[in-house]
């Protein structure tokens, strides 16, 4: 077989090869290794690459050509909210206004950029429900670690220093009993019922005087709304627990119900899910928090607050956890999601939830004709199907996944959530057409058929990428994390 | 109200309804119980038209004196440097911009080989053989390290610095409350960090010291004494913040037995944008390779044999490991990582050096204009492109009135040194000309008279 290896840019480099054009020293040379201690000074150059311009123009959309994105294509990634990235966004986060002002300068030359700032902080409020928003969290893993730093915070204010234990779905991200454990908690499991929902009975269980929270999303990680939240939050709250809200599932519920109104205490959201980010190929994102007004003053510091029409920052928190980003977050992700709530308004954003609801439900009813469904309630946003009847003729969900790659589709979540067998986890989203919706259902259904058929078809896929399966085991027993010259 | 995100139509709508056998879409909201079902419309600025939209934010950014207009000599962590423009088209790409973590490689070779790229470019400038996908930025990617110290030699004791970056600081002052850490500041003594406080306090009970070089005051560290003391205490990890522009002139950190190496790549190819998103990076050895915080991408082979590449070493990660992983990272900067790698490769193998010595020469040009005024520098050691001076008012009120002329004046070191009170830090970049320096020092010369 042909060698198919795309050079990586080192091969492409070639001695005396340039691709800079630095602006010119226009002052009398001052003598550096006069200066420096020679210990101080580097021997041998960096080897970076040696390109010309249109190398590099080749190379980088090479590589573009070999992946894939929302504009590429349906990519109905479960849990990741993968939704149409506004052009209109990238604009106005090029703008000099925004691109070209640094953390540093005087608050009063920077107006405009605190004035956004500022009314994305009450939008987020307003569409949350909870009194105060902190924007500082880089990403969602920040934005849940922060909210536990609070919540320890106000509890040890309290003189309430044995609340060790954060209560965690069993079906959760990984990431929130992560968290849990680097805001130095330990994380307890609350299982799932036959419904797909947290056990009330195991709640009650695992909740006691130790308890310094429950994380959840609403809808679940299942994709099911959670319908005794209240129940839940009257138990927690009972002992002296905080509620912490997952905003990753946002997106199903804008305009319908709010986390502050079910009794949440302390919410992230992601910024890069449900208000079009964008997701950049695993980053940057923006993971804000809000707070009930009893944890408002532990919030992360400084705040955006305004005084007599000028926008400030406000240092003077003398309760605030502290800083956990530098400078005031992610800015230019922030500002594509404002741009994006200024787009949409109330009305738009509502139908966003009410159409990424619909879409889901259609592809649900229509796949569960021939992948087994473990909970049948209507679903939110999203849904988990799972493998195992195609388990049982010898074809696993991986295989499914790798399939679909030869419909041209990126694959769904799958193996999780872990509470399900061989799951497959399928979002949507609101910006996807009932034509997309049904090319992908079709897909699913002739890949179903393919299973009962001719397993080996799906056991081997896929054929059409340019890279086959990949040795990960070898990956990872014997890494080679850089490019080493042969 | 008609939305260009949202393709349904009234009558498709109409056909999914029906083919899930419900009457409305308020029956798939039923489920919220009414107790909890939000009545009314949010309050929230009225659907706006795309090019009123544009027209809007536009004015609001105009609001913003930008780096563009305006002759920065502002830096403290943040550069304004020459961005080439393949940057931006190859970062407008959808391909990169509109994916999300390359989980499935067949069709995720593109991010993964970039990732890899960027992997190997850092692992070249640090001198480390081990570089993660990024961080979220500088300061948090030193969280990470201080996380890593902790765990891996289970002490509890941090040394950092002050002429470490005082945002840094904070961070990991956050973080340190978290896990019950117990942080010790090192004094900084003429502008670099004060050897003889840090032997004092250096035990073994010390887990890690963090030193950045060049620290905050742009002074050269002397990373080969502070090692040789470090290594007195066989354990204790020694972490390094590193601007990865001044490598191209500095001998780099892993030649200095470095454990840990993490810094901000914003200096290649990514604009201030008002401090973020920016991009961290994290290096270190091979045998701290299966503790690192992150993904990581390796290169590995097919069915058929061709080259590949894949996230690796998984199971160090959260979703793995849950309540045992070490760190809860999960996104990236990948984004920013790939614009930085474009960078990279424009600036390329003898460019970097090129650059940072025109960064050295505009400020050593800036200092010897700046002393034939009278006014010397605080700190006299060796420097990157910053410098320290005292002016005889509040560098406040010298900055407003350099603003007036069209600059932006330097940092206030007063904000976090109260023995600083007056200091202006300022940065002179590769991209400053002589005129504008002359200008920026005579104006400083006037103001401070």
């Amino acid at each position: 077989m042909a060698n198919q290896n795309f050079p990586i840019i080192f091969e492409r480099s070639k001695e005396g090869r340039v691709s800079y054009n630095l602006p010119e020293l226009d002052i009398p040379a001052f003598h550096l290794e006069e200066e420096f201690a020679d210990v101080y000074v580097r021997k041998t150059a960096p080897e970076l690459p040696e390109v010309s311009e249109l190398d590099i123009m080749r190379h980088y959309i090479g590589l573009s050509n070999r992946n894939y994105g929302v504009d590429s294509g349906f990519y109905p990634l479960g849990s990741c909210t993968m939704k149409y990235n506004p052009k209109i966004n990238e604009d106005v986060a090029r703008l000099d206004g925004f691109s070209h002002i640094h953390p540093y300068q005087d608050t009063r030359t920077i107006q405009g950029a605190m004035e956004m700032l500022y009314d994305l902080q009450i939008s987020l409020q307003e569409i949350t429900g909870m009194h105060e928003v902190s924007l500082q969290p880089a990403a969602g893993a920040q934005g849940e670690w922060a909210s536990l730093m609070m919540i320890k915070a106000f509890h040890e204010a309290n003189g309430d220093f044995h609340r060790t234990k954060v209560i965690v779905p069993d079906s959760a991200h990984g990431t929130n009993p992560a968290s849990a454990a680097v805001a130095g908690f330990e994380a307890v499991t609350v299982k799932t019922n036959e419904n797909g929902l947290v056990d009330i009975e195991d709640l009650k269980r695992v909740v006691g005087e130790d308890t310094a929270a429950l994380m959840l999303t609403n809808p679940n990680t299942l994709g099911l709304f959670e319908t005794e939240i209240l129940k839940m939050a009257e138990i927690v709250h009972g002992v002296g627990g905080k509620l912490y809200y997952d905003g990753a599932n946002l997106n199903a519920i804008m305009g319908y119900t709010r986390p502050g109104d079910m009794g949440f205490d302390a919410v992230h959201l992601n910024l890069h899910k449900t208000f079009t980010g964008p997701h950049g190929g695993g980053g940057p994102g923006s993971g804000p928090v809000g707070v009930t007004k009893e944890l408002a003053p532990f919030l992360p510091k400084p705040v955006i607050v305004k005084n007599n029409g000028l926008y400030e920052f406000d240092y003077n928190r003398p309760q605030s956890i502290g800083r956990v980003k530098m400078y005031y977050g992610n800015f230019g992700i922030n500002l594509r999601a404002y741009t994006y709530i200024r787009t949409m308004g109330a009305e738009g954003l509502k139908k966003v939830s009410e159409y990424a609801v619909l879409n889901a439900n259609y592809m649900m009813r229509k796949l569960e004709k021939e992948y087994d469904l473990p909970y049948t309630q209507h679903c939110k946003h999203e849904f988990v199907l799972s493998g195992r009847k195609q388990k049982k003729l010898g074809v696993r969900t991986k295989d499914i996944a790798k399939r679909l790659l030869d419909f041209k589709y990126h694959p769904p979540t799958v193996y999780f959530p872990l509470n399900v067998e061989e799951a497959i986890m399928i979002e949507p989203t609101e910006t996807e057409s009932k034509e997309t919706l049904d090319g992908f259902i079709d897909a699913m259904l002739t890949i179903a058929e393919e299973a009962k058929s001719n397993p080996e078809t799906v056991q081997q896929a896929p054929y059409h990428t340019i890279v086959k399966r990949m040795d990960e085991a070898t990956a990872a027993r014997k890494p080679v994390l850089r490019y080493h010259k042969n | 109200m008609d939305f260009r995100y949202l393709p349904m139509t009234e009558t498709d709508k109409q056909v999914m309804l029906e083919s899930i056998g419900v009457q409305s879409t308020e029956v798939l909201f039923s489920d919220i119980p009414s107790d909890v079902r939000f009545k009314g419309d949010l309050k929230l600025k009225k659907p706006t038209s795309e090019y009123q939209l544009m027209r809007e934010l536009t004015e609001m950014a105009n609001k913003n004196a930008n780096l563009k207009d305006y002759r920065s000599f502002l830096g403290a962590g943040v550069y304004d440097h020459f961005i080439p423009s393949v940057v931006d088209h190859v970062i407008s790409r959808s391909e990169f911009y509109t994916a999300y973590t390359p989980y499935q490689p067949e069709i995720s070779q593109g991010e993964l080989q970039a990732i890899f790229e960027f992997q190997t470019m850092i692992s070249e400038l640090t001198a480390m053989p081990v570089v993660n996908s990024s961080l979220y930025d500088a300061g948090t990617a030193l969280v990470e390290a201080v996380h890593l110290s902790t765990t891996h030699t289970k002490r509890k004791k941090v040394l950092i610095s002050n002429a470490v970056h005082p945002e840094y600081r904070a961070l990991v002052e956050t973080a340190a409350k978290g896990k019950n850490l117990e942080i010790v500041e090192i004094k900084h003594h003429d502008g670099v960090t004060d050897l003889e406080h840090l032997e004092k306090e250096l035990d073994d009970n010390t887990a890690s010291v963090i030193i950045q070089y060049p620290n905050f005051f742009g002074q050269i560290e002397p990373l080969d004494i502070v090692n040789e003391l470090i290594k007195e205490q066989k354990k204790t990890m020694f972490i390094v913040s590193s601007n990865p522009l001044s490598l191209g002139y500095l001998t780099p950190p892993g030649e200095f037995g470095a454990d840990i190496v993490v810094g901000d790549t914003q200096v290649f190819g990514i604009p201030a944008q008002f401090g973020g998103p920016h991009c961290g990076y994290f290096a270190t050895t091979e045998k701290l390779m299966r503790k690192v915080p992150g993904r990581l991408v390796g290169q590995t082979k097919d069915e058929n044999g061709v080259r590949g590449f894949v996230l690796t070493l998984q199971t160090r990660e959260q979703h793995i490991k849950r309540e045992k992983a070490t760190s809860n990272i999960t996104s990236n900067q990948a984004l920013n990582a790939l614009a930085s790698s474009v960078a990279m490769s424009s600036i390329g193998k003898h460019g970097v050096k090129k650059m940072a010595v025109l960064n050295m020469q505009k400020a050593r040009y800036t200092k010897q204009q700046l002393e034939a005024i009278q006014l010397p520098v605080t700190f006299t050691g060796s420097f990157f492109n910053e410098i320290v001076v005292k002016l005889s008012k509040p560098v406040a009120e010298v900055n407003e009135q350099l603003f007036e002329k069209g600059i932006i004046g330097g940092y206030d070191l007063g904000r976090n040194y109260p023995e600083l009170e007056n200091h202006m830090l300022i940065a002179t970049t590769e991209i400053r000309t002589k005129e504008e320096i002359d200008v920026f020092v005579k104006e400083v010369g006037d103001i401070n008279g």
